[in-house]
């Protein structure tokens, strides 16, 4: 009958146990050149639990004293979010424009736009936070302006691919009607990229609402600096009530994002 | 008049989509192209306002040759010339009444366009073809929330609203069931007649040609071979029209040049 | 009929109907806008004196300097090892964690219980995690291997345990209708669906990781991020700016390679 088919029966060929053997070989021996090439104190490692269990003995209770001032500090944080995020929203509606292949104006404008967006997004915003503290001295404003410049290439990237991917066909209707570039723009191609670029506004509040509890730890302000502070002197009690506080802005940031989106898409 | 002479439309380096045509409509006449797919009735249709540039020949409307027209006049140009699609290519996401102002984007300013601060005249007019068309209800109804009928009626009037001295018509009804398909036509042929308009309709669907135009003209391969009064398109004319494959054309062109 | 409505007048229907609430929401978001701005302690002296200095940064950082290139790779290394650890370990972690997450697997308390650790994990910035974690088990490669196991499995967890939830359950049907046991349940019916979700999610978990890694390491968890902050902490613009050139191509190379590396498999 089937004295065509084998009789053994393998799920792999050899060729494909091969493969994947030899992926999951190197796979290991990468792992295994880090673990022992990596400048670890062994006994430390071994000691960590230990240390980390009375770490966070000496952070219960947490000491609630400062919480009004916390909580004034992480409005701030707030603020920092939001204001960087609508910065970046109005700074990325041209960059978009300039990178997106369909409306560019031309080669040079394209690769401009792309310029501004891959060097925007490559570089941390903890890493632009270091240098505008270096330029506007340490505060909110350099943490603000961190955060923009992180965002722009973000918010850039997805609108531009929302302007790529527009219908063509009411673009080409309004071309024949005889409308004018900006209107054309205003008509067929804003009302098309609007909600894209309202949730990824709101997907990037949200990133910033996290990446701005961080600015602080280099001087560029917000939450950062009281819980650097507090560690720093090691008041860990009140370390553990700004954990607790960041956690809640977090998750308040989530929910409030989450129904935002749901308004408007 | 529209008057369109030894126009070829050739893309890259391959056979001409278009192959010195000639055509004229002249008063308010309805005219059909018809044709199978691949003919070029779309290339030709969009040739007319520029939406594809032709590759060489004169279009001319009403004494003004439109193949040279650059920037701000051919943007003049297109004012006059209306234009339905097949997919009705409406902005979904605005109002009925922002994309029948649409068909005025080119008389308005851009600042009056992007505030939606219509002139009265133009509002007015946007009611009294929304009316005539038995849309008017739906002026703040986004575009997306009608039916096919319906958006089709929207793309008639953001093209009359132009007040075009010519309307082209790509495949109007296709998308369209066939009652829909009949009101669109009826109301097209009526609308022409009021307006004094002529009208060029790309068609596939040949009874509604023979129906509702008042002459047909029947492309193949790029070439006008039918040029008649719809009563003389026989069963001869229509094979000789859709017979054949556009890839046996091709096969016999190459043979030919 | 309608002879009442001026057929000549027609204004675009505003998003919120009421005008109190339409009119109220403009202004307390114009309210909210100049009390945020205001708020900013703009130091105008600084800001100008701002510009002399970013001259002076920009200066001395031009152009970068490679002369210590062995201090640039011994710390690129050390975060290629660090990410590496952090993904092995994090994707072997997030494993148990996303099935305690999943809502179709795991009992209500297990459930809550596995939220919680990635609504944990997944609200602390790394940053705020390293140096918690720098203070534990103090400075060092370590610490930055600690806090990016805990990113992983914020993010890989979070998203494995939204791919448990949407398997095929016939199959499990299936096997335990032929009376197989737990285990081999596990791994014949389930394993084989998210699997190569798994896989995707490591790939992408070891290129953020790198990411990351250069941020910890500014607060001393180790790799290029220390190398980086060391250089800005002793105004040696020149070398920060090779390891941030550095860091980009990396990033640029890893972000090119991890998405050749999904869509092949």
């Amino acid at each position: 009958m089937s004295a065509l088919h084998p009789r053994t029966w393998a799920r792999f060929t050899m060729r494909q146990r091969l493969q994947r053997y030899g992926v999951l070989l190197a796979c290991a021996l990468a792992v295994a050149w880090a673990l022992d090439s990596i400048d670890v104190i062994w006994p430390w490692v071994w000691d960590s639990p230990a240390q980390m269990a009375d770490l966070f003995g000496r952070m219960v209770p947490p000491d609630a004293t400062n919480l009004p001032n916390i909580l004034w500090v992480l409005l701030e944080t707030v603020n920092i979010a939001t204001l960087a995020t609508a910065l970046a929203v109005v700074l990325a509606v041209p960059v978009a424009w300039l990178a997106a292949q369909n409306v560019t104006p031309n080669r040079a404008t394209l690769w401009l736009g792309r310029l501004i967006l891959v060097s925007s997004r490559s570089v941390n915003t903890i890493i632009w936070a270091l240098l505008f503290v270096a330029i506007f001295g340490p505060g909110i404003v350099a943490g603000i302006v961190a955060i923009t410049f992180r965002s722009v290439g973000f918010v850039g990237k997805l609108l531009g691919e929302a302007i790529e991917e527009i219908d063509r066909r009411p673009v080409e209707a309004l071309e024949a009607t005889g409308a004018s570039k900006a209107a054309i723009v205003a008509y067929a191609i804003a009302p098309q990229v609007m909600p894209t670029l309202a949730a990824v506004a709101i997907l990037r509040w949200d990133i910033n609402l996290r990446e701005s509890t961080v600015l602080g730890l280099v001087g560029a302000g917000g939450i950062g600096i009281v819980l650097q502070g507090a560690i720093d002197t090691f008041r860990w009690q009140e370390a553990a009530t700004v954990l607790l506080c960041i956690l809640a802005l977090v998750i308040a940031g989530e929910i409030v994002s989450a129904l935002l989106r749901r308004r408007i898409l | 008049m529209l008057k369109i002479a030894d126009l070829v439309k050739r893309y890259g380096t391959g056979e001409p989509v278009l192959k010195n045509l000639d055509l004229t409509v002249e008063g308010t006449s309805i005219v059909a192209v018809i044709g199978s797919s691949g003919a070029g009735k779309s290339t030709l249709l969009r040739c007319i306002n520029r939406l594809v540039e032709p590759t060489s020949g004169s279009i001319e409307l009403n004494g003004v040759e439109l193949t040279s027209l650059r920037g701000k006049d051919l943007r003049m140009a297109r004012r006059r010339i209306g234009m339905v699609f097949q997919g009705f290519n409406l902005v979904d996401r605005l109002t009925v009444m922002e994309n029948v102002q649409s068909g005025r984007l080119g008389y308005i300013s851009t600042w009056a366009a992007i505030t939606r601060r219509y002139p009265k005249d133009d509002i007015a007019r946007a009611y009294e073809l929304m009316e005539r068309v038995g849309i008017a209800q739906y002026a703040n109804t986004r575009a997306d929330a009608l039916s096919g009928g319906e958006r089709q009626r929207v793309g008639v009037v953001r093209a009359l609203m132009q007040r075009p001295e010519i309307l082209l018509a790509d495949e109007p009804t296709a998308s369209l069931d066939p009652r829909t398909s009949e009101a669109i036509m009826g109301l097209m042929r009526d609308l022409a007649h009021e307006l004094d308009l002529p009208i060029i309709i790309n068609i596939h669907n040949v009874t509604e040609a023979k129906e509702y135009t008042d002459r047909i003209v029947g492309m193949r391969y790029g070439r006008i071979i039918f040029d008649d009064a719809p009563a003389a398109l026989d069963e001869d004319a229509m094979e000789a029209i859709y017979a054949g494959s556009p890839g046996a054309d091709r096969a016999a062109g190459a043979q030919a040049a | 009929m309608t002879a009442a409505v001026p057929r000549d007048w027609w204004r675009k229907p505003p998003l919120i109907a009421n005008p109190l609430a339409r009119w109220g929401l403009r202004l307390a978001i114009a309210v909210y806008l100049v009390w945020a701005v205001s708020t900013l302690p703009i130091d105008w002296a600084r800001a100008s004196e701002g510009l002399s200095r970013a001259g002076r940064i920009f200066g001395g950082a031009f152009p970068p300097s490679f002369a210590r290139s062995g201090l640039l790779i011994d710390g690129f290394l050390e975060s290629l090892r660090i990410a590496l650890l952090a993904t092995a370990g994090g994707v072997a972690l997030s494993i148990p964690v996303a099935f305690m997450a999943a809502r179709n697997i795991a009992p209500t308390p297990v459930y809550w219980i596995g939220r919680g650790i990635v609504i944990v994990a997944r609200s602390f910035h790394p940053v705020i995690v390293a140096i918690v974690f720098v203070k534990a088990v103090g400075f060092g490669p370590f610490a930055g291997v600690l806090t990016l196991i805990v990113y992983s499995v914020g993010f890989v967890a979070k998203m494995l345990a939204e791919r448990i939830e949407e398997i095929d359950f016939g199959q499990v049907e299936a096997l335990r209708a032929a009376g197989a046991p737990l285990l081999p349940t596990l791994f014949y019916a389930i394993f084989p669906q998210i699997l190569p979700r798994q896989i995707g999610l490591a790939i992408y978990q070891l290129d953020s990781n790198l990411r990351a890694s250069a941020v910890v390491g500014i607060v001393g968890a180790g790799g290029i991020g220390s190398t980086l902050a060391n250089a800005f902490g002793r105004y040696d613009y020149d070398f920060a700016l090779a390891i941030m050139i550095v860091i980009v191509g990396a990033i640029l190379l890893t972000e090119a390679l991890s998405g050749w590396i999904r869509t092949r498999i």
